[in-house]
């Protein structure tokens, strides 16, 4: 079928088992990883970039970057050629260490959460058995990052900014925790394997009712929340603090922090198509063996990047649309409406998984 | 139970209103002949400016390399920022009287407003704005130009 | 260790400021900062997120235009003034010879009166569409900055053919105006007016309606009706605190008093409110240039003057309704072609020196956003 991602990774894995003995063979298998890392990392970069400046350029009765390239498609590669060759300043009066440090655990962090993403069927870094958790708990360390570059900035914009990001993070990780547990409670597992096998028969956003689907929608609000997107950019801010805990970085640094920023959400995206619109799982409705026949022909990997970007899209158009929260308001929304509303929805979904209700 | 059913209410009209805005920034996505921008210099020769543009002071010519201005200096008074001096000269006429006539017309272009206030105040329309609006250059000195061209001389019947 | 001495010395070299205690800073808001539109310089106290205390500094773009106009005749300084007021340079003109007029004693042909209310109705909208695009990207919205680009630029090519400028016209003469209607003025006014009537619907849902810009608005930056008053504070930002000031409609000008428009009063007296005004201004101005577009009486569009003007002796104060409040031009003349003196009321000096009286009290975001409703010009703040 289409691309056999599972045959493949399989086969490499047995022929380095086979060929080599095992500590060389894992060796091996890690730098291939981090080569494919690296690699989906600066293409996502350059994807997304693209894809950000083109969405929000058609949003804006504008044509977008159409200069570099056939149809402006290398403008993110020159732009980075750019951010390469500048200065990489680091400001006097910053905290030299913990400056040059920041970019770098923020980038750390990104990678490292796409260890349980599984891109295909039956291709994933790492099939660790508390995957979600293990994105839950991973991707809040990114806010040390980002509280480490405000304040070793030692600039007041910075420091404003870190510290806005930080009760952010803090507060959106609950609703972001509640709604993917919405989906665990159904699925019973914290495997992403697992959670995508139980989708077998339907995505959990068609066959978890209503509950499932407040779950989507908090999800959604709340990892746009942690990627510090707009409406909810409170650490950026560019109107009131230029430009938050980047303030004083230049050249490649700020590239890092920018490149994280992508990354992180299409990790995002990607666990939340993996929750609420099955992974790699193609498209099922009920009985219609046709139509299930010629969606299991579109290969798997297509199906999750499908709906990755799908939800990536719908992330843009937020910030394209929306204006920016202030900083009381949005801890307001989160501790007075999503983190309710996501505490009733769980124990909605408890008693539906409780009472087998889901399909 | 009111306070229930206000949060309720409250929370969709919130993301009614979300949803509208949405709508419209999803139209604009997906109708693409709503795009306005111009693609400046690929429509360089397309660009037409209306008439009345003033992007900087010339001096009319016609083919006979004969211009308009006596040399009254209306213009330069008009100025406010300076920007025009004339220098004036005496010519012979065939009676063998002098008379005052233009030598030189410089006009300093980085000082200049596009006031209109010297086409304004010219009395025989020798001057006029033309419709051009690329004027970097690389030398300071080139924007100091002189208006009337080299061996031009006044129209017959102009005073 | 060695990071928390090295901030105590820096802190020791700065002299502490007056009134700064525990955990207040400075924060230094421009003037190069994204949300000052240009060169404003606020020093705030902060607390937390707090502010305790704003302090415009002016003087970035000081250009001294009002000396300047000492030395330039009665038909020249008015492309100055254009200089000012960006965004309404024809009201600013209109303001100026209007004043110059007043001195001359000089009637104004019919046509020329309606051509100028024409061209400083189209500015409001300009000026207000452009204020809109720019309030929203304040709030952090970027989408409806390009949207109202997209109308504000359907005016300025009206202006553009009529004028032959962009932003600085000097359209206005003393007299009249300087050239007569474009032949294809009314076709595109009407054609703009048609276009606009859609696209402010579209502004409406687009922010008006946003629950999030409702939040950032709504009960933030609040002045009171008598506070507003005594900062002298005039135009859309103190109609929104329930002053009347409209020029237009207290002090007529121009053909204004046989016209049919509402002076904009919202007595909310916070950023919304103000954020209204403007907003039912577009359309009562939009009503005003369908009021005239088919009404333009022929004639003369300019009065015979003299070549060289000279004002008698004495005191002249004329004011208009500019884009942002009250516009007004005092000339003081010895008898000869030059005024002796000249002093422009700029309208947003004036309502930026409530700002601090507003933004006390509310978070960094706030101020922000009370900025953009006050919809500050720094040029003409700063002349």
């Amino acid at each position: 079928m289409g691309f056999g991602f599972e045959n493949i990774t399989a086969s490499i894995h047995n022929w380095l088992y086979n060929t080599f003995n095992p500590s060389i063979a894992l060796l091996i298998e890690f730098i291939l990883v981090a080569i494919c890392i690296i690699t989906l990392f600066s293409l996502l970069g350059l994807v997304l970039i693209m894809m950000e400046r083109k969405v929000s350029a058609w949003m804006q009765v504008r044509l977008g970057p159409n200069r570099v390239g056939p149809k402006g498609m290398f403008q993110t590669v020159a732009d980075t050629l750019k951010l390469i060759i500048k200065e990489g300043m680091t400001p006097d009066g910053a905290d030299k260490f913990l400056f040059n440090l920041a970019p770098f655990i923020v980038m750390i962090v990104a990678m490292v959460l796409m260890a349980p993403i599984m891109f295909a069927k039956g291709f994933q870094i790492w099939d660790i058995n508390i995957g979600i958790l293990f994105f839950a708990s991973v991707s809040s360390v990114s806010v040390i990052g980002i509280l480490m570059a405000g304040w070793a900035s030692n600039n007041k914009y910075s420091l404003l900014g870190a510290m806005r990001s930080g009760a952010q993070i803090v507060s959106y990780e609950l609703s972001a925790g509640l709604a993917i547990l919405t989906v665990i409670v159904l699925t019973g597992s914290l495997r992403i394997s697992d959670i995508i096998e139980s989708q077998q028969n339907g995505w959990w956003i068609f066959k978890g009712h209503i509950p499932v689907i407040i779950a989507f929608i908090i999800f959604l609000i709340a990892v746009t929340a942690e990627t510090n997107r707009a409406p909810f950019d409170m650490a950026e801010a560019e109107s009131e603090l230029t430009a938050g805990f980047h303030t004083e970085y230049s050249g490649m640094k700020f590239a890092l922090f920018f490149l994280a920023e992508y990354v992180n959400i299409f990790i995002v995206c990607a666990v939340g198509a993996t929750l609420f619109l099955g992974g790699w799982m193609p498209l099922h409705i009920g009985n219609w063996q046709g139509f299930n026949h010629v969606m299991d022909y579109i290969p798997s990997s297509i199906w999750f990047f499908g709906k990755t970007f799908f939800l990536i899209f719908v992330i843009m158009w937020f910030r394209w649309t929306f204006p920016r929260l202030r900083i009381d308001q949005l801890l307001n929304l989160e501790w007075k409406y999503l983190l309710p509303i996501s505490m009733v929805n769980l124990l909605l979904a408890t008693v539906i998984a409780i009472a087998g209700w889901h399909f | 139970m009111g306070f229930i059913r206000k949060y309720i209410t409250d929370v969709f009209s919130a993301v009614k209103s979300l949803l509208k805005g949405m709508k419209l920034t999803g139209y604009y996505f997906t109708h693409h002949k709503e795009i306005i921008t111009q693609q400046y210099p690929d429509n360089k020769d397309t660009l037409v400016l209306p008439e009345r543009f003033r992007g900087e002071v010339v001096m009319i010519h016609d083919e006979n390399n004969e211009h308009a201005c006596t040399g009254c200096t209306a213009c330069e008074l008009a100025c406010p920022n300076a920007t025009i001096k004339i220098i004036t000269k005496f010519d012979i006429t065939p009676e063998g009287k002098k008379k005052k006539a233009l030598d030189t017309f410089v006009y300093h272009l980085e000082l200049c407003t596009m006031c209109n206030l010297c086409i304004e105040a010219c009395p025989t329309s020798a001057i006029k704005m033309a419709q051009t609006f690329e004027h970097s250059v690389f030398d300071r000195s080139q924007l100091t130009k002189k208006l009337n061209n080299p061996g031009s001389k006044i129209r017959e019947g102009i005073e | 260790m060695y990071r928390q001495t090295e901030i105590i010395s820096d802190l020791s070299k700065t002299p502490p400021s007056e009134g700064l205690e525990g955990a207040d800073m400075i924060i230094n808001i421009g003037p190069q900062h994204p949300a000052t539109h240009g060169v404003l310089h606020l020093v705030i106290t902060l607390n937390g997120e707090t502010i305790k205390k704003v302090e415009p500094h002016l003087g970035y773009i000081h250009r001294s235009i009002e000396k300047m106009c000492e030395s330039l005749s009665y038909r020249q300084f008015i492309y100055a003034t254009s200089r000012m007021d960006y965004l309404s340079s024809h009201i600013n003109n209109h303001g100026c010879a209007l004043c110059v007029e007043k001195g001359l004693q000089i009637e104004i042909p019919a046509r020329a009166q309606v051509i100028r209310v024409l061209m400083d109705e189209l500015t409001r909208i300009a000026s207000h569409t452009l204020w809109w695009g720019a309030m929203a990207m304040d709030v952090g919205a970027l989408t409806p900055f390009f949207l109202a680009f997209r109308e504000r630029e359907m005016i300025n090519d009206i202006m553009e053919e009529t004028c032959g400028a962009r932003l600085t016209m000097n359209y206005m003469v003393p007299g009249g105006v300087m050239f007569d209607l474009h032949p294809n003025f009314q076709k595109k006014v009407k054609e703009f007016i048609t276009h606009f009537k859609n696209k402010i619907d579209e502004y409406d849902e687009l922010v008006t309606d946003n629950v999030i810009f409702r939040n950032r608005t709504e009960n933030v930056g609040v002045i009171s009706k008598e506070d507003a008053i005594s900062y002298g504070m005039s135009g859309p930002s103190a109609r929104a605190s329930g002053v009347q000031c409209d020029i237009r409609k207290l002090y007529p000008y121009e053909i204004y008093n046989q016209l049919q428009f509402e002076e904009i009063i919202e007595t909310g007296c916070d950023s919304f409110a103000r954020y209204l005004v403007r907003m039912k201004e577009m359309r009562q101005s939009l009503s005003i240039v369908e009021q005239l577009i088919d009404n333009i009486p022929d004639g003369e569009f300019q009065a015979k003057t003299k070549a060289v003007l000279k004002l008698p002796k004495g005191e002249f104060y004329s004011r208009v309704e500019t884009a942002r409040g009250e516009f007004g031009v005092y000339i003081v003349s010895e008898g000869g072609t030059t005024p002796y003196r000249i002093k422009f009321r700029s309208p947003g000096f004036s309502n930026l020196s409530s700002l601090d009286h507003i933004a006390r009290g509310s978070k960094i975001g706030d101020l922000v956003a009370i900025m953009g409703t006050l919809d500050f010009v720094i040029p003409d703040i700063d002349r």
